[in-house]
C-alpha cells in the first residue's frame, strides 16, 4: 500500500460520521460573507447596502491574481458591507445578506457538454474556476486558478488529487465521494484540463473503501485516471507526503509541486469544479462535517456565510460535555473563539472535543519521539527550542521554514511540550524579519 | 440562551496517550525481575541496598528542588526513584548505607541537578554515581558477595566477579558455567547477575515502546564481534559482568543518548568496543560504565552528525 516514507503517527480515527449521507441544510435569514476567505488579495465588493441579489450572483470580485471572486449563496437584499468578528475572534470586513425571497437558481441544468468542454482551452477553465470563486476546500483555501496555472518556465504532467482525508472525526470529502463519485472524476478530468496534466492519481486512505469503490467505477474506463489506496497514516493528505505517495517524487525543500511537474487538488475542490464548469454553479455551498462524542453529527451541504451556531444547531446543538469547538480537524484545525462568526469557503469541519486544556507540560527528556514522527524529517525538539529562545538563525539553518505544521511532534512529545506552537512563531518571526 | 465559555488553544487539539513519568515507570517495571533475582542471589543485602538507595535519591533531589531551587518537587516524574534503583543495580549488595547515600547524593546532586535537572543532564546520573563510588571506594566496591548470602548484609563473604578472576588469572573462560550466568548463579552488582531476567525486562521495554531495538543490539553485537576478533569468550562477555545491564537499561537512558536510529547504532556500537577494550587491557575487570559515560559525552557530537534526513533536502549541498 503506498504512504509516505518518513514519520507520520496513528492518531484513533474516531470517523463516527462516515457513513452518513450529505444532509442539505436550508439557508437561514441572513448570511455574512468574508471578503477575506482565501490566501491572497481579499474580494472587492460589488454591490452596496439595499442592492438586491439572486443566489449565485457575484457580490465581489477577485482582487488581484491571486484572489477569487464571492458570490451570495441566497437570493435577497444586502444589508451592508461591515467589519464583523470571524470565528478566531479577528475584526474582518464582510457582506451581509438578508434573505428575502426563495432562491430561483437551483444549477440543475447542464450548461456545457462534453463537445463544448472539449473545445474549452487550459485558460478558459481556470477562468471560470477563478469567477466561481473556487478555492482549495481542504482547509489552505488556495484560489484553485492560480494552483492549476503552472509557473513560468515549468508545465504539469500530472494531476495528484487530495482524498486522504487524513484527519480523525472529519467524513466530508469521504461522503462526497461516495455519493457524488462521477462529478468527482468529471471536475479530475476538468482540472486535468485545466493544469494541462496528461494523468491524475486520486489517493484515497484505505479506510474510506466504500469511496474507492465508487471512484473506481467511474474511472474504471479511464487509462488517464487512476485512484491509489493509501495507507491511513497522518499526514497522508499533506501535499507533499501526498505527492510523495503517490508519485514517488519528492518536492526540494522551499519549492512548490510545480517543481515536480505535479499539480494537487482536493476532490471537493474537484467536484465545485465540475459544477462551476458544467452547471455554471460558482462556490456558494460547501460540505462540512459535524463531529465529536455525545453528538449524533452528520455530513451537511452548507451555504456559505452561515453562522456556524446555526450549522451547530441544525446538527444538535452543543452537547454539555464539550469544553472546545474545533473549526477543521483535531490536528491542524482552530479552535473557535466565536461561534456566531460566519462559515467559510476552508471549512471542513466542526468538532466538539471534551478536553480544553492540554496535558501539563513537562521538561524534554529528548526521548526522541518528535523525530520519528516528523514527516519532513526535521528535529522538532531543537527548532522548537530554538525559536522559543529567540535563536532563529539557527532554527532557520535546521529548516524550520519545512515545517507543515501537522501537529504529530506535539501529538506524539510524551512531555506535552507545545512544540508546534513554537515552531509557527518562529516560522512567523522568520517571515516577518525577511520582509524588513 | 445559556452562556457558555470555550477553550480556545492552538493545534493539535489530541494528543498521543502516555507521559514522560509514564515511561519511567515502566521502566521501573522492566527491573523488576532484575531486582526478584538479585534478591534471590544475594538476599536481604540487595533489598536493603535497593531501599537506601532508591530513598536517598528521592530524598536529595526533594531536598535540592524543595530547599536550594525553591522549585516544586519534581519526585512524581520517577526520574528520580528510577536514577536510585539503577544506582542500585549497579552496587553490591553489601555496600555500608552511608556509602550508598553519598552515591545517591553525587548521581542526583552532580549528575543531574547540577546541569539543571531532568533533561539537561549530559552523563548518565546512576552511572556518575556509581564510577564516583568506584573511584572512592576502590576495596568496597569491588568486594562482591558470594551467591546465597541470605540475611545477611555487610557481613556477608565476598569474593570475585566472573570478569575479575579471568583478570586475575585465577578463572579461565572455559571453567565457567553459561547457565549460572543466565539465573545469577555468580557474583557481582545487584543487577549484574541474572542475564534472563535482564533480557525478559528489556524485551517488555523494546514491545512497549519505551525502548527501540537500536541501542541494545548495537552495544551486544558489537561487543560480541569485537570481543571474537580479539579472542575472546563470546558467552561469558555477555552474560557476565554489567554489559546486559548498561546495554538495555544504562544506555538507553532518553536523555543521554542519540536521537536518531542510525546515531543510536553508531553510539551502541561505541560502547560495546569501548568495554572490550577495558576489560582486556584495561586496569578495571569491568569497563561497561566507563564506556557508557565516555559514548554519553560523545552524544552531542553524534546528534550533530547523524541528523534525520530532511524531506526534499536531498539535491542541496550541507
Amino acid at each position: 500500500m503506498l504512504t509516505f516514507r518518513k514519520g507520520g503517527i496513528h492518531p484513533p480515527q474516531n470517523k463516527f460520521t462516515e457513513s452518513r449521507p450529505i444532509e442539505v441544510l436550508e439557508a437561514p435569514g441572513s448570511v455574512t460573507l468574508l471578503l477575506g476567505q482565501h490566501i491572497g488579495a481579499p474580494s472587492v465588493p460589488v454591490v452596496k447596502a439595499g442592492d438586491a441579489v439572486s443566489r449565485g450572483q457575484m457580490v465581489a470580485k477577485a482582487g488581484g491574481f491571486v484572489s477569487v471572486a464571492l458570490h451570495s449563496p441566497v437570493s435577497g437584499v444586502v444589508k451592508g458591507v461591515r467589519q464583523v468578528r470571524t470565528a478566531d475572534g479577528m475584526m474582518a470586513d464582510a457582506i451581509i445578506i438578508e434573505r428575502t425571497s426563495d432562491d430561483a437558481a437551483t444549477y440543475t441544468e447542464l450548461l456545457r457538454d462534453d463537445e463544448q468542454v472539449e473545445a474549452m482551452s487550459a485558460e478558459e477553465i481556470r477562468g471560470i474556476a477563478r469567477e466561481a470563486g473556487l478555492v482549495g476546500l481542504g482547509g489552505a483555501c488556495f484560489p484553485t486558478h492560480v494552483k492549476l496555472t503552472p509557473p513560468e518556465g515549468t508545465a504539469f504532467d500530472t494531476l495528484v488529487v487530495n482524498g486522504a482525508e487524513c484527519e480523525p472525526y472529519l467524513t466530508c470529502d469521504d461522503a462526497l465521494m461516495r455519493s457524488c463519485a462521477s462529478g468527482v472524476i468529471d471536475g479530475v478530468r476538468l482540472a486535468m484540463k485545466g493544469c494541462g496534466a496528461r494523468r491524475a492519481v486520486i489517493g484515497v486512505e484505505d479506510n474510506k473503501p466504500e469511496a474507492i469503490a465508487q471512484l473506481e467505477r467511474e474511472c474504471a474506463t479511464m487509462t488517464d485516471v487512476v485512484v491509489e489506496r493509501l495507507m491511513t497514516k497522518y499526514p497522508q493528505g499533506g501535499e507533499k507526503q501526498l505527492i510523495e505517495a503517490l508519485t514517488g517524487r519528492r518536492v526540494p525543500s522551499g519549492q512548490l509541486p510545480a517543481s515536480v511537474g505535479v499539480a494537487v487538488v482536493n476532490v471537493a475542490t474537484a467536484f465545485s469544479l465540475h459544477e462551476a464548469v458544467r452547471f455554471g454553479k460558482p462556490l456558494i455551498e460547501r460540505v462540512v462535517t459535524v463531529s465529536g462524542l455525545d453528538v449524533p453529527g452528520g455530513n451537511y451541504r452548507v451555504p456559505i456565510g452561515v453562522a456556524i451556531d446555526y450549522l451547530i444547531e441544525a446538527a444538535g446543538g452543543v452537547p454539555a460535555s464539550t469544553e472546545k469547538i474545533i473549526l477543521g480537524g483535531p490536528m491542524m484545525g482552530r479552535a473557535a473563539e466565536n461561534i456566531d462568526a460566519p462559515l467559510t469557503k476552508g471549512m471542513s469541519g466542526v468538532v466538539f472535543m471534551e478536553q480544553g486544556h492540554r496535558p501539563e507540560v513537562t521538561p524534554c527528556v529528548r526521548c526522541a519521539r518528535c523525530v520519528d514522527a516528523c514527516p519532513m524529517g526535521l528535529e522538532p525538539y531543537l527548532i522548537s527550542t530554538l525559536a522559543r529562545v529567540g535563536d532563529f538563525e539557527r532554527a532557520a539553518e535546521r529548516g524550520i521554514s519545512d515545517c507543515i505544521e501537522c501537529g504529530s511532534c506535539a501529538y506524539v512529545c510524551p512531555s506535552a511540550r507545545p512544540l508546534t506552537d513554537y515552531i509557527r512563531y518562529g516560522k512567523v518571526i522568520i517571515r516577518r524579519n525577511k520582509k524588513k | 440562551m445559556e452562556q457558555r465559555l470555550l477553550t480556545v488553544s492552538l493545534p493539535p487539539h489530541i494528543h498521543a496517550p502516555g507521559t514522560t513519568a509514564g515511561a519511567m515507570w515502566r521502566v521501573v517495571v522492566a527491573l523488576i525481575p532484575a531486582l526478584a533475582c538479585s534478591m534471590w542471589v544475594f538476599g536481604l543485602g540487595a533489598a536493603v541496598v535497593t531501599v537506601i538507595s532508591v530513598l536517598a535519591c528521592m530524598g536529595t533531589e526533594y531536598f535540592i528542588t524543595r530547599f536550594m531551587l525553591k522549585r516544586r518537587p519534581t519526585l512524581g516524574d520517577g526520574s528520580a526513584a528510577l536514577t536510585g534503583l539503577l544506582l542500585a543495580m549497579n552496587l553490591p549488595s553489601n555496600l555500608p548505607p552511608w556509602t550508598i547515600v553519598i552515591g545517591a547524593v553525587v548521581a542526583i546532586g552532580i549528575g543531574k541537578m547540577a546541569f539543571g535537572g531532568l533533561g539537561c543532564n549530559i552523563f548518565n546520573p546512576a552511572l556518575v554515581g556509581r564510577v564516583f563510588l568506584l573511584l572512592s571506594f576502590p576495596v568496597q566496591m569491588t568486594s562482591w558477595p558470594l551467591p546465597g548470602a541470605g540475611m545477611e548484609y555487610l557481613d556477608a563473604a565476598t569474593g570475585a566477579t566472573v570478569l575479575g578472576a579471568i583478570k586475575m588469572g585465577e578463572l579461565s573462560a572455559s571453567d565457567i558455567n553459561v547457565a549460572d550466568l543466565l539465573v545469577g548463579n555468580t557474583g557481582g552488582s545487584l543487577g549484574e547477575v541474572g542475564a534472563l531476567a535482564l533480557i525478559v525486562g528489556g524485551l517488555f521495554l523494546v514491545l512497549s515502546k519505551v525502548i527501540t531495538w537500536h541501542i541494545p543490539v548495537s552495544v551486544i553485537a558489537s561487543a560480541a564481534l569485537f570481543s571474537l576478533s580479539v579472542g575472546g569468550d563470546i558467552a561469558v562477555e555477555l552474560l557476565s559482568g554489567g554489559l546486559l545491564l548498561g546495554a538495555i537499561f544504562m544506555a538507553t537512558d532518553y536523555v543521554t543518548s542519540p536521537m536518531t536510529r542510525s546515531g543510536m547504532l553508531i553510539y551502541g556500537a561505541g560502547i560495546g568496543v569501548i568495554t572490550i577494550i577495558i576489560r582486556h587491557w584495561g586496569a578495571y575487570p569491568e569497563g561497561v560504565s566507563f564506556a557508557i559515560l565516555l559514548m554519553n559525552g560523545c552524544t552531542p557530537l553524534i546528534n550533530r552528525l547523524c541528523r534525520p534526513k530532511r524531506f526534499g533536502a536531498e539535491r542541496r549541498r550541507r
